[in-house]
């Protein structure tokens, strides 16, 4: 069963930009999918006309089967949306944002609070039930948004950068929900620009740039596409000149730390052979970039290139 | 899917937004009627001597009760709805199955909640200054009721078409209150030069003032069958246009 099927996607807004260009997307049920793209691409507009928030020039969508024209009531109901932007009533309390919600999804009040309760217990947010919203730090509006989409139990959570400008410990800790509740059954799709975030949630990606998807495969076919690996060395002993290894694009960035680009079929141990016999000692060693990153700029280097 | 839930969430929160805010929502209205009937009612009113056979005071008390009716029912919806597109939390309601019908009538039960609940201070107020009494409540009621639908819609779609605060606060001073000052609150149109009454015959106003004043009073200019043809009318006529700008998603969604 699909969660998400999107058909020759368009949308030009009112002032003229395209934002997408017929796109087509399909999430199977039950995975964990990536969105990826740079500023601009399309992400938030894609998202947006799926949580029927913005209206679509053409194509279709369907949510589990129910096409959002014909069924949108029930398409609706399988959907919760973690927006980009915050927007909650500055002056509501935490509690009542989360009861509101389950509300309008017509899920009976006594019902919606223990639901309130449960998902504001789970993201270390019960202690600011009667908190106004206006009053939260940047990471609790995230929480509250992600508490909010989740009150109505819907099979298809769509977050949209949910951890943008949170830290590194709570950032965890979402993932650590996120990957929960998709084992326990929730579709989610997932945009954001830390690419580790990515590589390590997400099963199945689409790469998203100029309104057009330009690449949509498993996260590890994608990762496997990467020929070369780019590793930065830190040299026990300053160098003056770039040792050479046959095979190996090397480049002395300062005296104590070697660039390396690694072809995949050569690996690393005959590097570490050819300068071990230039007597140079590796004292450790890091990723230049994060590997999906690398991929993506690769992808949306080449995007650009075939632009007219 | 439940639409009552939904209508019932809408519903109270507009009505605890404008309870918890009430010194900017129901205060203004208390002391400016109480104003009006001390000025206009007990100062001036005694100089006047009569009006339409009733005292002065008692003649302006039902006007002035549905005055603050229409203003409040109005901005009730107007600054709620236009703060919802705002802040954006009208978002919360797009993404859920709430049809276009139920999210309508929940703001404007909230604006109609609002009319009510000042009409009665108003009212209360009134009881200070003068011994008018209500002779026919179901005129009464239906007229209120249908005044602040007709209000509460309008502000509704001053609402969808408003993109800043100025907007919302336009049609209340430049339209609505000559319109309001106008249609007979304070005088008898029979006491106008020709001119000028026919030309009030046009604000739609005065037609629910009058209508207001008979359920009070007994007395009317206008014949009671057309106020309700014009403000039932109205009411139909805005439902279905505020219906239309939803359904469309004007001033909601790009
Ligand atoms: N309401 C709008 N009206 C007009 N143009 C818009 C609107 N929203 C987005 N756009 C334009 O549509 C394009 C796609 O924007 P979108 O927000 O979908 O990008 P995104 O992939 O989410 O980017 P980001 O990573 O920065 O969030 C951009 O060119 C943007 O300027
Ligand atoms: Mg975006």
């Amino acid at each position: 069963m699909q969660a998400l099927s999107l058909r020759h996607l368009r949308k030009t807004y009112k002032n003229g930009i395209t934002a997408l260009n017929g796109i087509d997307l399909d999430v199977d049920e039950g995975d964990f999918f990536a969105l990826l793209g740079p500023n601009g691409a399309g992400k938030s507009t894609t998202i947006s006309i799926i949580a029927s928030l913005v209206t679509k020039t053409a194509g279709t969508v369907s949510v589990f089967g129910y096409d959002l024209d014909r069924q949108r009531d029930l398409a609706k109901s399988c959907i919760g949306l973690v927006p980009q932007e915050i927007n909650f009533s500055q002056f509501e309390k935490v509690f009542d944002i989360v009861v509101n919600q389950a509300g309008y999804y017509g899920i009976p009040r006594r019902l919606a609070m223990q639901r309130a309760e449960q998902y504001l217990r789970q993201l270390s947010l019960w202690d600011k039930r009667d908190t106004a919203s206006r009053q939260l730090s940047g990471g609790m509006k995230r929480r509250l948004m992600i508490a909010r989409a989740l009150v109505h139990q819907p099979r298809l959570l769509i977050l949209d950068e949910p951890t943008a400008g949170v830290d590194i410990e709570i950032r965890r800790s979402m993932w650590d929900f996120l990957r929960q509740i998709n084992r326990a059954g929730t579709t989610i799709i997932l945009t954001t620009h830390y690419l580790e975030e990515a590589e390590s949630l997400c099963r199945n990606i689409a790469i998203i740039d100029q309104g057009q998807i330009i690449e949509n495969s498993a996260m590890t076919t994608l990762l496997a596409k990467l020929h070369t690996d780019s590793f930065i060395l830190d040299l026990a002993a300053p160098r003056a000149e770039t040792p050479a290894v046959a095979g190996y694009q090397l480049e002395l960035s300062d005296p104590h730390t070697l660039a390396a680009d690694v072809p995949k079929q050569l690996g690393l141990n005959n590097l570490f052979a050819g300068l071990d016999a230039q007597g140079i000692t590796v004292v450790s060693m890091r990723n230049k970039h994060n590997r999906l990153e690398q991929l993506f700029l690769d992808l949306v280097e080449g995007q650009k290139g075939i632009a007219p | 899917m439940n639409t009552r839930i939904a209508f019932q969430t809408i519903v109270r929160k507009e009505i605890g937004r404008f309870m918890r805010i009430w010194p900017q929502t129901i205060l203004p209205a208390a002391i400016t009627t109480a104003l009006y009937f001390l000025i206009f009612g007990q100062l001036m009113g005694e100089r006047i001597g009569d009006m339409a056979g009733q005292r002065y005071i008692d003649f302006i008390v039902p006007g002035i009760v549905l005055m603050s009716v229409i203003n409040n029912a109005y901005s009730n919806v107007v600054a709620s709805f236009y703060s919802t597109k705002f802040q954006r939390h009208i978002e919360e309601l797009l993404v859920a199955p709430v049809p276009p019908w139920v999210i309508l009538a929940g703001y404007v039960f909230g604006g109609v909640a609002r009319g009510l609940v000042v009409g009665c201070v108003v009212m209360a107020i009134a009881l200070l200054f003068s011994e008018v009494s209500i002779q026919d409540y179901g005129v009464t009621l239906a007229v209120f009721l249908l005044t602040s639908t007709l209000f509460a819609l309008a502000g509704f779609i001053n609402a969808v078409f408003a993109n800043s605060f100025d907007d919302i606060s336009i049609i209340p001073n430049f339209v609505l209150t000559p319109l309001v000052y106008l249609g007979g609150v304070f005088y008898t149109v029979d006491m106008l030069p020709d001119f000028w009454r026919i030309l009030s015959l046009g604000n739609p106003i005065l037609y629910m003032v009058n209508a207001f004043r008979f359920g009070f009073l007994g007395i009317s200019d206008i014949p009671l069958w057309q106020a309700f043809a014009i403000s039932g009318g109205f009411t139909v006529l805005l439902a279905l246009f505020a219906l239309y700008l939803l359904q469309r998603g004007v001033g909601i969604k790009s």
